[in-house]
């Protein structure tokens, strides 16, 4: 492989030096971007899908009573809805996708630790999903449990519980294994030079998250092991009638459902602590707070699990102290929000289309975050339990939040790994009707949910039409938004113009490289880092 | 994967120590619900431990850890270049676990005769302290169990990487990652069996 890495004169970068012919070239490929591009497509391909499911709810809530499906197909609409956002588009996402891509390029490695355990991973989530998808066709239906599987009615109904456990599970293996991966990677293949407070915020964010993926995420394996074990085998150690307790299972599946909102949202903030600097011409105010949030955020969102579960039947001490640590996982977060406003205070802001979705993200995030405490308290929060003030508050949270970062991460770095630019006023103007279209949607649901409609049902009082219609019509703005980002994106990566090395006049690794990089990225020259990742001075950017 | 780069073999163990973390969280879910349950029914739970045969867990205690030691050994035989002392002491490690699971199949044979297994009408008629114990007891010795015949296939591939000189006396981590992880499946055991066959008596 190294002497194709030395004749790569060539434009085309890793593209043009597959190892086997044609498709084999990817899907045997051990190159980190060949993967992250599996992924990346894989993903966005899911999240299409998603999208879909999510119009055809909002098209159901047009009007109260029965629109276009009955309460059967609409539980399962939801619940496939909730099962391919989380588990096949926001948690391996940023992470895979762009954690992939990106990740050993900023540390100066020329791919990562476990390059053949990497495309394993990436195997494990295409059986995974095709798990999840055979679960729809197969003998008893698709599921129709919420993407929580609670118990017992998760182990009592006939549809396809057991087959959507299995893709958990081997989801959750994927996902384990990037991160042992990752953090593998980051603690022996970073180059010389690349100390750890030289290293990128968007993989000091990959770290921390992939610190969770490694802790948390072998509980959810257990948890839908012993939902399967008690649907197939009847030992029902959630069972009251076999002395078991469905709270055991509430507080098993938070116990790793809860921290992977952070493995959800904390790569986001990485891409955001990435962008900001880079369009503002300024060095990242505060880098170690930053560095230091994402490990406090990493930490303190494993103590919180049993916020989920206020109303659930906990001992009012419990809540009391569950509601107390909720609280300081805000501390964290706001540093963060205070330090990107900071350095892009006085800077000299471009808004090209990465730093408006980034920008987006930090209004959308903070209004899903203050929310949240709206729901940490224990009061508020039986108050709007389970209503779709919960549904608006956690869409903008993973939408506003980690699905913005994504699309930011999309337009930042897309350009690199496939060497040509998009058109960046579409770009922005699809930025416009996106942000528009989700807040029409999400803040209509917030109000809705206020004033008492509850989340999960296919009908609800005429009271409520008025807000609904709103919020159907905020989502078909939302789509429209989607379809012009998506054409756009697409058509300028593959027909737009060659956007060179480093259009965006970073100072981070990844834009010393040629775009597309090379197979092994940097070759036989390890290179040397002789400054930080924002140093834009010494980078000769400035 | 260039040629003049040598394995980073502190990556390469950094790496499965990782792994055997996961593990031991895994695991973790189950001792969660064993000690949640045990305080809720702690009676019920002496009851259910003596059922089970101390001389069954106590044996396979024992041919387990001799077979950690054998592993320990064979690492050391291998790198001290003595590679035929060295698949015997792995197809001696295999053989304990193959002892181990027969062991196991008798123990549970037996239980299972007795009517007790995860549904069965017997155990349902049970107390409900006694059937979440039994079914604490199937599904952790059994996920142990498949670890054990997991742990035994790597070492299986190991030792056919051996026979090949794919691992060597100077290229041996693929071996200490197979013995780590075959410790960890003593390790669990060494929780398991004083959690099921002694603390209760």
């Amino acid at each position: 492989m190294s002497d194709l890495t030395a004749t790569a004169g060539s434009d085309r970068g890793f593209f043009g030096e597959a190892k086997y012919p044609g498709i084999f070239g990817w899907i045997f490929s051990t190159d980190h971007k060949r993967i992250g591009l599996l992924y990346f497509w894989c993903i966005v391909t899911f999240f299409c899908v998603g999208v879909l499911l999510g119009l055809l709810i909002r098209l159901e809530l047009f009007a109260p009573g029965e629109t276009i499906m009955g309460p059967q197909t609409y539980n399962a609409t939801f619940t496939l809805h909730g099962v391919i956002m989380i588990f096949l588009f926001i948690i391996p996402g940023i992470p895979a996708a762009f954690g992939n891509l990106i990740m050993p390029i900023q540390i100066g490695a020329r791919d990562v630790a476990f390059p053949k355990l990497n495309l394993f991973s990436w195997y494990l989530y295409v059986s995974g999903a095709l798990m999840a998808v055979i679960s729809l066709f197969a003998g008893g239906g698709p599921p129709d449990t919420g993407w929580t599987f609670y118990v017992p009615f998760s182990a009592q109904t006939s549809t396809n519980v057991s087959l959507a456990a299995i893709a958990v599970f081997l989801l959750g293996f994927s996902s384990i294994l990037t991160g042992l991966n990752f953090v593998t990677t980051i603690h022996r293949l970073r180059t010389t030079g690349m100390t750890w407070m030289r290293i990128p915020l968007f993989t000091w964010s990959l770290y921390a998250t992939a610190w969770i993926q490694i802790l948390a995420t072998p509980v959810i394996g257990i948890t839908v092991a012993l939902l399967f074990a008690e649907r197939v085998l009847g030992a029902g150690l959630f069972d009251p009638t076999q002395g078991g307790d469905p709270i055991m299972f509430q507080h098993l599946f938070w116990i790793y459902s809860h921290p992977a909102v952070y493995i959800m949202v904390l790569p986001g903030m990485g891409v955001v602590s990435d962008i900001i600097p880079v369009f503002s011409r300024k060095p990242a105010f505060g880098y170690k707070a930053i560095v230091v949030s994402s490990i406090a955020i990493a930490f303190a969102g494993s103590l919180v699990w049993a916020h989920h579960m206020y109303t659930s039947g906990m001992s009012d001490l419990a809540v009391l102290i569950f509601s107390f640590l909720t609280f300081t996982v805000a501390i964290p977060s706001a540093i963060k929000v205070f330090n990107w406003l900071a350095t892009m205070y006085e800077g000299s802001i471009l808004l090209d289309p990465p730093l408006l979705f980034a920008l987006s993200f930090i209004l959308l995030f903070t209004i899903g975050g203050l929310t949240g405490l709206v729901l940490g308290a224990a009061a508020t929060d039986i108050h709007v339990h389970d209503t779709y003030f919960v549904v608006g508050h956690f869409h903008f949270v993973m939408f506003g939040g980690t699905g913005m970062a994504f699309f930011a991460a999309m337009h930042y770095w897309l350009p690199k790994i496939y060497g040509r630019m998009y058109d960046k006023t579409v770009a922005t103007v699809s930025w416009g009707v996106i942000f528009i279209g989700f807040c029409i949607l999400y803040i209509s649901m917030m109000v809705v949910g206020i004033e008492g409609m509850p989340r999960r049902y296919y009908d609800y009082v005429p009271e409520f039409t008025g807000l609904n219609q709103l919020a159907t019509v905020g989502s078909w703005i939302l789509a429209i938004g989607l379809i012009l980002m998506f054409v756009n994106i697409f058509r300028g990566i593959f027909n737009g113009d060659p956007a060179g090395a480093n259009p965006w006049g970073g100072a981070s690794l990844e834009w010393e490289v040629p775009s597309p990089p090379p197979t092994e990225n940097f070759g036989e020259d390890d290179p040397v880092v002789t400054h930080g990742p924002y140093d834009f001075k010494n980078a000769g950017i400035l | 994967m260039s040629g003049h780069i040598h394995k980073d073999y502190t990556g390469a163990k950094f790496g499965m120590w990782l792994f055997l973390f996961t593990e031991v969280l895994l695991f973790g879910g189950l001792f969660i619900l064993y000690s949640v349950y045990l305080a809720r029914y702690p009676k019920e739970f002496i009851s259910a431990g003596k059922e089970l045969n101390v001389w069954f867990g106590g044996g396979n205690t024992l041919v387990l850890l001799t077979s950690s030691l054998f592993v320990a050994v064979s690492i050391t035989a291998l790198r001290r270049g003595a590679k035929r002392l060295c698949l015997g002491l792995l197809g001696a490690t295999i053989a304990c676990a193959a002892i181990f699971m027969l062991n196991k199949f008798f123990e549970w044979s037996a239980k299972i005769h007795h009517g007790i297994y995860p549904g069965s009408e017997h155990l349902k008629e049970m107390k409900h302290g006694e059937i979440v114990f039994f079914n604490l007891y199937y599904l952790t010795t059994g996920l142990h169990g498949i670890h054990v015949v997991i742990g035994a296939l790597v070492l299986t591939w190991a030792m056919f990487l051996i026979k090949r000189d794919r691992v060597n006396a100077n290229d041996w981590v693929i071996l200490e990652n197979a013995g780590l992880y075959w410790h960890l499946v003593d390790l669990i055991w060494i929780f398991i069996f004083p959690l099921y066959y002694l603390i209760l008596h």
